[in-house]
C-alpha cells in the first residue's frame, strides 16, 4: 500500500503540500474523487489514482476535462457519497459554468474544490487569482500556508461543506502545493468495502430551472451568512502578538510575515491577523482586528483580496486605520512573493532599518547560458514538426503558414530551429482559433493539438469546424499520454499503466471521421519518407483535414515498461 | 539547532529531488524542523532545477537574494548562476562537472571558461568546496550516484548536526538495494571532501 494511505494515526510524515491534501482528503472520508492533470495540482490526482488500487471505498478518475471532473464529484456528493476535485487555477476556469450553478443546488455529502494557482506562471500561461471565484459563486474557501494546514484543511472542508450542503474551495498555490514539510497525520476513515450512494429526487433542488434558482439564491446567500460566523470563529484564523501596527495576511506569504516579525525582532510591536478561512470574509473578526491597529499592512500575492475586505469592513464600520498594501504601492499586484521582499516591505511600513549582510562582488561571473526547457532527445512532437515543416517547404507554403498551437510539451515548438508556435490561448483554442483565422484571412493554417488536449477541449471546435465549412489542417500530436503532467491516462491510448489494461480504447482517427472531417491521415512521424508522403497530398489542399501523428512519449514507454 | 537556509541547484535529470528527499529524511529523523519547496511540472530535463531547503524553524519555503547559508551546487555554472542569493560567508559546495546545455549545443550560446571562474569563486567566498562529484561517483561504482557524493560533502561539513547513522539509514531506504553499496560508497567519499 502507498506510505501515505498506509500511515497510521499519529505519524509524523514529510509530505509535499498535494500529498498531504491526499491524505487529508482519506482522513475527512472522500468517496469519489476526479480530475484532470494541471501544474501545480497534478500529484493529487496522480496519488488519488495509485491509492484507489488499495482501497475498495475510494473511487478516482482521470476525467476528460476539469467541468466533466467536477460533475462527476457533484453528482456523487448529491448521491450522499463525499467527494473530491481537484485542478489547476485555469482549469477552473473550464469547469467555472458548472461550478457557479453547482453553488445553488449545492450537495448533500461533503464536497471539496481544489484550485492549485500559479502566481509567477512557473507552468501556465497567467497568474489569475481563484480566490475571486470564491466571491463569485458564493462558495467558502480555505487557504492552507503550509503542508499540515492543507492536510487539516482538506478534512475539514469536507465537514463544512457537509453542514452547509454547498461545496468548498480549497485554494492552494504553487508554494504550498509543492512545499514539502513535516506533516502529522490523523486517522483514515474505514475504506476496506464500496459504499453505494443514493440519489434522492427533488425537483425544487436539484433541477435550476428559473423558479427554482430564483430561490436557490437566497438560500445561497442565507448560507454565505452562516459561513460568515464560522470564519469568524474559525481556528485557521489567527490574531497573534499585540502592537499598534497590523499584519493582515493569508496563504504561502503567512509564512514570510512570521519569518519577518521574528527576523526584525518586531514581536512586541505587531498585531498579525493570518487568515486561513478567507471566504466569506471574517468580517467580524476583520472589525475586531482594525479596532486594535493604527495601519494595516495587508500581505497577499496578487490581488489585493482581502485589502479590499479591510477597506469596506473600515468603511462600513467606520473604523479609523490607515490600510496600506497594493493600493498604496508597498507590494505588487503580480508575481509571487519572496520572503526578501515582504521583509523589506514590513520595515519600510514600520520605518525599521534592514541590516543587509556584506554582499560579495560578482562582477567577475561570465555570461551563463541558459537553459530553456526543451522537447527531449528523440521526442516525437520533434519528428513531426519536422515532417510537416519539409512538406510545406517543398510546397513553397512556409511564408503563408500560420501556425495555431496549444497546451502540452508541444508548445516547445514555439523555439528555433522549429518555431512553429504563433497563437495560443488555452486549452482547446488551436482549434477554435484556427476556424476563426481561416475566417478572417487566406493565409494557411497548420493548428497543432495532443492528444490529451483533443479530448479536453477539442472535439467541439472540430465539429465546429465541419459544420461551418473552415479550412485548416489540424495536427493531432497523439503520443499515448497526458505527458507534460506526469503520463496521466488518455482515453485514446494503447500503451497502459497496469489496471487500466480492462479500459475500452477510443480511436482518435474514428472519432475524427465520425465527426464529418473527410481528409484523415495517420501518420508515424519516425518514419518520415512514408509520413512525408502521406501528408503532401494533405498540404496540396486548402481544406479542412487533419493528420494524426501516433508515436508514444519516449519517457512514457519507459516509464510503463519498467512497471 | 540554528536558523540555516540551504540552496541546492542542478540540472533536470541529476537527481536533485532524491538529493532532496535523502536530506529530508534524515532531518526528519534527527527532529530537525525542515522545509522544503521543490520545483516540479516544467522542470524537464536538461533544465535548471532548484530546491530551497530550510532548517531550525524557519517557515519560508524560498531563499532570497543574499539569503543562503549554505549552497550546493550540483553543476558549476548552475552555481555560479545561484551566486546573488549567497553572502560571502555562505559556505559553498559545487561540482566541477559540467553539464553542457542544448542551446551551447545548438551554438547558440557559449559555456564559460570554467577554470577562471573557479579561482574568481574562491577568491570571492570564504569557504569554497569544489570538486569532480562524477569521478568519485565512478570510483565508487556508478557515475549516477554524483549527487550521493555531493550529499555526503554537505554531510562532511557537519553544520546540518544530522548524525551519520541517520544519513545512512536514509540512504538505505531511498535507494534501490542494487545500488547501494555504490551510493555508501559515493556518500564516503564525498563526505571525506569536507570533513577533517
Amino acid at each position: 500500500m502507498h506510505p501515505i494511505a498506509a500511515a497510521g494515526p499519529g505519524e509524523r510524515l514529510l509530505l509535499l503540500g498535494n500529498e498531504a491534501i491526499v491524505r487529508g482528503a482519506l482522513e475527512g472520508g472522500v468517496q469519489v474523487a476526479a480530475a484532470y492533470p494541471g501544474t501545480p495540482s497534478s500529484e493529487i490526482g496522480n496519488l488519488l489514482f495509485q491509492i484507489q488500487r488499495d482501497l475498495p471505498g475510494l473511487y478516482f478518475e482521470f476525467s476528460t476535462n476539469e467541468k466533466v471532473a467536477m460533475e462527476v464529484a457533484a453528482a456523487a456528493a448529491a448521491s450522499g457519497l463525499r467527494s473530491l476535485t481537484c485542478m489547476k487555477h485555469v482549469g477552473l476556469n473550464v469547469a467555472a459554468d458548472t461550478l457557479m450553478t453547482l453553488a445553488y443546488i449545492g450537495v448533500k455529502a461533503g464536497m471539496v474544490i481544489i484550485t492549485a494557482d500559479d502566481p509567477s506562471c512557473h507552468s501556465s500561461q497567467n497568474e489569475q487569482d481563484n480566490r475571486y471565484y470564491a466571491k463569485l459563486s458564493g462558495l467558502p474557501m480555505l487557504e492552507p500556508a503550509t503542508p499540515d494546514e492543507a492536510r487539516q484543511m482538506t478534512a475539514y472542508a469536507l465537514e463544512l461543506s457537509e453542514r452547509l450542503e454547498i461545496p468548498v474551495l480549497l485554494r492552494t498555490t504553487t508554494r504550498v502545493s509543492h512545499a514539502r514539510a513535516v506533516v502529522e497525520t490523523g486517522e483514515i476513515r474505514d475504506y476496506s468495502r464500496k459504499t453505494v450512494g443514493r440519489f434522492e429526487k427533488d425537483l425544487r433542488r436539484w433541477i435550476p430551472v428559473p423558479a427554482v434558482a430564483r430561490v436557490r439564491h437566497q438560500i445561497l446567500l442565507e448560507k454565505i451568512k452562516e459561513a460568515t460566523v464560522l470564519a469568524d470563529r474559525s481556528s485557521f484564523n489567527r490574531l497573534l502578538g499585540k502592537g499598534e501596527f497590523g499584519l493582515l495576511t493569508s496563504g504561502v506569504a503567512v509564512n514570510y510575515v512570521l519569518d519577518a516579525v521574528e527576523e526584525l525582532g518586531l514581536e512586541n510591536q505587531v498585531r498579525v491577523l493570518s487568515l486561513g478561512f478567507t471566504y466569506p470574509w471574517p468580517t467580524g473578526l476583520l472589525a475586531e482586528f482594525l479596532k486594535s491597529v493604527k495601519t494595516c499592512l495587508v500581505v497577499e500575492e496578487l490581488e489585493p483580496f482581502l485589502e479590499e475586505a479591510a477597506r469596506m469592513v473600515a468603511q462600513e464600520r467606520e473604523i479609523k486605520v490607515t490600510v496600506l498594501g497594493k493600493a498604496t504601492g508597498h507590494l505588487p499586484r503580480y508575481h509571487e512573493f519572496y520572503p526578501a521582499q515582504v521583509k523589506k516591505a514590513l520595515a519600510s511600513a514600520l520605518d525599521v532599518e534592514l541590516k543587509a549582510s556584506p554582499r560579495p562582488d560578482l562582477s567577475w561571473v561570465p555570461d551563463l547560458p541558459l537553459r530553456p526547457p526543451t522537447l527531449c532527445p528523440g521526442c516525437p512532437h520533434r519528428e513531426t514538426y519536422q515532417v510537416i515543416k519539409a512538406v510545406l517547404e517543398e510546397l513553397g507554403e512556409i511564408p503563408r503558414t500560420i501556425y495555431p498551437t496549444d497546451i502540452g510539451c508541444y508548445t516547445l515548438g514555439l523555439l528555433p530551429p522549429l518555431q512553429m508556435a504563433d497563437y495560443l490561448i488555452c486549452m482547446g483554442s488551436s482549434v477554435g482559433s484556427a476556424c476563426g483565422f481561416s475566417v478572417a484571412t487566406d493565409q494557411r493554417i497548420v493548428s497543432f493539438i495532443g492528444d490529451s488536449t483533443f479530448f479536453h477541449a477539442g472535439l467541439s471546435p472540430l465539429v465546429n469546424a465541419v459544420y461551418n465549412q473552415h479550412r485548416f489542417t489540424l495536427v493531432i500530436m497523439d503520443n499515448d499520454t497526458t505527458a507534460m503532467t506526469g503520463h496521466q491516462p488518455v482515453p485514446s491510448q494503447e500503451l497502459r499503466w497496469p489496471g487500466l489494461e480492462d479500459k475500452p480504447r477510443i480511436d482518435i482517427e474514428q472519432v475524427v471521421k465520425a465527426l464529418g472531417v473527410k481528409n484523415v491521415v495517420t501518420i508515424n512521424p519516425y518514419q518520415k519518407k512514408e509520413a512525408k508522403e502521406l501528408v503532401r497530398p494533405i498540404l496540396e489542399r486548402d481544406e479542412l483535414a487533419v493528420i494524426i501523428a501516433k508515436a508514444p512519449c519516449i519517457l512514457y514507454r519507459a516509464r510503463v515498461a519498467k512497471k | 539547532m540554528k536558523r540555516l537556509r540551504l540552496l541546492v541547484v542542478g540540472v533536470g535529470g541529476q537527481g536533485i529531488l532524491l538529493f532532496s528527499r535523502i536530506l529530508g529524511e534524515a532531518a526528519l529523523a534527527a527532529g530537525l524542523p525542515i522545509v522544503m519547496s521543490e520545483v516540479h511540472g516544467m522542470a524537464q530535463r536538461g533544465g535548471v532545477v532548484e530546491t530551497n531547503i530550510v532548517l531550525g524553524g524557519i517557515r519560508s519555503p524560498l531563499i532570497s537574494e543574499g539569503e543562503a547559508d549554505l549552497l550546493v551546487g550540483l553543476e558549476p555554472v548552475e552555481t555560479l548562476r545561484a551566486l546573488p542569493r549567497a553572502r560571502k560567508d555562505t559556505v559553498i559546495l559545487s561540482s566541477t562537472d559540467p553539464v553542457i546545455p542544448q542551446i551551447v549545443k545548438d551554438g547558440l550560446a557559449q559555456y564559460p571558461d570554467l577554470s577562471e571562474a573557479l579561482n574568481r569563486l574562491r577568491e570571492n567566498f570564504e569557504k569554497v568546496y569544489l570538486f569532480s562529484a562524477e569521478k568519485l561517483a565512478k570510483e565508487a561504482g556508478t557515475s549516477r550516484a554524483a549527487n550521493v557524493v555531493t550529499l555526503g560533502a554537505l554531510a562532511g561539513t557537519g553544520i546540518l548536526e544530522i548524525p551519520d547513522e541517520l544519513w545512512v539509514e536514509s540512504i538505505r531506504r531511498a535507494v534501490k538495494p542494487k545500488y547501494l553499496e555504490a551510493n555508501l560508497r559515493a556518500f564516503e567519499l564525498g563526505r571525506a571532501i569536507t570533513a577533517n
